[in-house]
């Protein structure tokens, strides 16, 4: 399997803070990976480092052997790598239809946009989409009045449209229910295969059900890597992460 | 749109709205109104395509200028040196030129002797400035409060210059386009006024047709979309600086014309044009009207600017309470302007607490 992305040495320093510390980290074809860490471990910036919202103080980011340093998010995302945020971020006064179309027609002109109508094929792709996250009844109704639940899917189903090799996707399943939270899980693996999806969550329950090789980061660097149960097994990650989650649940 | 007051929207009467008022302000309004009257209309009519513009970019898009006077203008300005060359007998100057012991005419003046320049002069001067500002300012990610307050200085820089630019554009004085002849006839007269009229609610008509077709499309989402969540456009691969500039030198453009327009039914253009204030009010008449709604826009302007006249003309101190009254009440009570406030039930509305109202 030929290596997707890597990160390697990467340093992000924020007025001294080192939110991610010589941080390195590969990702092949097709994998499916979950990232897990405490709060402050620096999750969140290790893909704001990927998608070009930050830039690392030392380090090299390579997709496909290529750097991302320097460039901006768009252009990053426009090479095949998609991003879904923390909280569900999705245009709230567009249809769900519209904005599928507005993802699976990603990063068009203003001219195109102006100029061309939906491709049937585009169109036929957001019809299917729609169906699969199971919004196809709601595609007429405004995305700010659909449910956290739907707002959560909507997005993934966005990132999904725009068909990108590498799919970034933070904290998918926060306040879902139980069964949203299984249908999610399904999802991604369906998706890995065909795609390379990294996955970043605090559920245990959902990153068991993903049966995924799993990275805990601690402090800005990769504390250890393995299945879920070397990692739960692991003492250091017990002090660091799964020891506190008794404390604080 | 599942809220049970969509039923306004879908009434006859809502749909052909806009082509009613069209009827009445084309046909009807030119048959009652004296000369005086249908000449304040009129003004106010080609006020309305600068707050098209307004919309488009701060309704739509999320982008407040506070600048807009300095297209607006230019464009009053590219149309009035025309109108000074067009009265002249060949060799002459524009008479202010002699105060000032200037003996020839500058380099800038010439091509606004030819018609077919100063027509595209109105519109494309605008948009040029307004996309190299637009571009730089974007380029940078220079957002919200910012960029209004940019705008702003951008506008008292060019307020300024054109304050004291005597030798070059008269200054403060600015240049009188009633007393030019524009196809042999006085452009203050009453027929040729009556002519400016038309022309203006045919150009607003298109001003109107245009951003209609530019936000009901894959374009307009987009905007919507950089209003909503600038990020999750950037990450869904799109460039938000190349769409705002685009969409910012567009609303240059109505808004030179909107300038032209006004200037020759107002006989004169000047700095004042580019007076802080001015651009402030613009503002006010759409969120007034309602952002986000193209005919509130209009709307917005005309009903603001005649509230504004004809209280002016009984109570002149009280003006300026009164649209400050009404910039609150909007702000407070009425987010989305009357027009919006209209289309979400209007008075049925008054009847349902708020936290029923949202979706």
């Amino acid at each position: 399997m030929n290596t997707l992305l890597e990160l390697k040495g990467v340093t992000v320093s924020f007025d001294g803070f080192l939110a991610l510390n010589d941080l390195n980290l590969k990702l092949t074809s097709g994998e499916l990976r979950a990232v897990i860490g405490p709060n402050g471990a620096g999750k969140t910036t290790f893909l704001d480092v990927i998608t070009g919202k930050v830039q690392p103080s030392k380090g090299e980011v390579l997709f496909r052997g290529k750097s991302l340093i320097g460039k901006p998010e768009h252009h990053i995302v426009r090479l095949g790598i998609g991003r879904k945020f923390q909280t569900p971020r999705v245009i709230e006064n567009l249809s769900c239809r519209r904005n599928l179309e507005l993802a699976v027609a990603k990063g068009s002109s203003p001219l195109k946009l102006l100029f061309s109508n939906l491709p049937n094929k585009q169109r036929d792709r957001v019809q299917q989409l729609l169906l699969q996250v199971g919004l196809a009844s709601h595609d007429q109704q405004l995305a700010g009045g659909l449910s956290h639940g739907q707002k959560q899917w909507l997005e993934i189903a966005m990132l999904v449209a725009q068909d990108p090799d590498l799919l970034l996707v933070d904290e998918p399943v926060a306040g879902l229910s139980d069964e949203e939270t299984a249908h999610t899980a399904a999802l991604l693996k369906d998706l890995s295969g065909s795609h390379t999806v990294l996955v970043i969550e605090h559920d245990m329950d959902f990153i068991r059900d993903l049966q995924a090789p799993v990275t805990v980061l601690h402090e800005g660097h990769v504390l250890c890597e393995g299945s879920m149960e070397e990692v739960q097994a692991d003492s250091r990650v017990i002090d660091v992460y799964l020891g506190r989650e008794d404390v604080n649940p | 749109m599942n809220s049970p007051f969509v039923s306004a929207r879908a009434t006859p009467l809502f749909r052909y709205l806009p082509w009613l008022i069209l009827l009445i302000v084309a046909i009807v309004l030119p048959v009652i109104l004296p000369p005086f009257r249908l000449n304040l209309l009129g003004r106010f009519l080609s006020l309305g395509i600068v707050a098209l513009g307004i919309d488009l970019i701060w309704g739509y898009t999320g982008l407040l200028s506070l600048g807009q006077g300095i297209f607006f203008a230019l464009g009053g300005y590219a149309l009035g040196m025309y109108l000074q060359l067009q009265s002249l007998a060949p060799g002459e100057l524009p008479e202010f030129f002699g105060l000032y012991g200037v003996k020839s005419m500058p380099a800038f003046w010439q091509p606004f002797s030819s018609g077919l320049f100063t027509f595209f002069a109105i519109w494309v001067i605008p948009a040029f400035v307004a996309g190299i500002l637009g571009f730089l300012v974007f380029r940078n990610r220079i957002r919200g409060v910012y960029f209004s307050i940019l705008t702003q200085a951008a506008l008292l820089v060019f307020y300024n210059f054109f304050n004291g630019q005597q030798k070059l554009i008269n200054g403060t004085n600015g240049l009188k386009t009633d007393t030019a002849r524009f196809l042999g006839e006085l452009v203050g007269s009453d027929a040729m006024q009556r002519g400016l009229y038309f022309l203006t609610v045919f150009i607003l008509f298109f001003a109107w047709l245009l951003c209609r077709w530019l936000i009901k499309g894959r374009f307009g989402d987009a905007l919507i979309a950089l209003r909503d969540d600038e990020q999750r456009m950037r990450f869904t691969g799109y460039n938000p600086a190349v769409y705002k500039t685009v969409v910012f030198t567009i609303a240059g453009a109505l808004a030179g014309i909107s300038g032209a327009l006004y200037t020759v039914q107002s006989g004169i253009v000047s700095p004042q044009f580019m007076a802080a204030p001015f651009s402030i009010e613009m503002v006010i008449w759409v969120a007034v009207g309602g952002r986000g709604t193209l005919v509130g826009a209009i709307l917005g302007a005309v009903f603001i600017n005649f509230a504004k006249s004809l209280i002016s003309e009984q109570l002149p101190e009280t003006w300026l309470f009164i649209q400050g009254g009404l910039f609150l009440l909007v702000v407070t009570a009425l987010p989305d302007g009357l027009v919006g406030w209209w289309r979400n039930g209007g008075f049925r509305n008054l009847l349902v607490p708020v936290s029923e109202q949202e979706q």
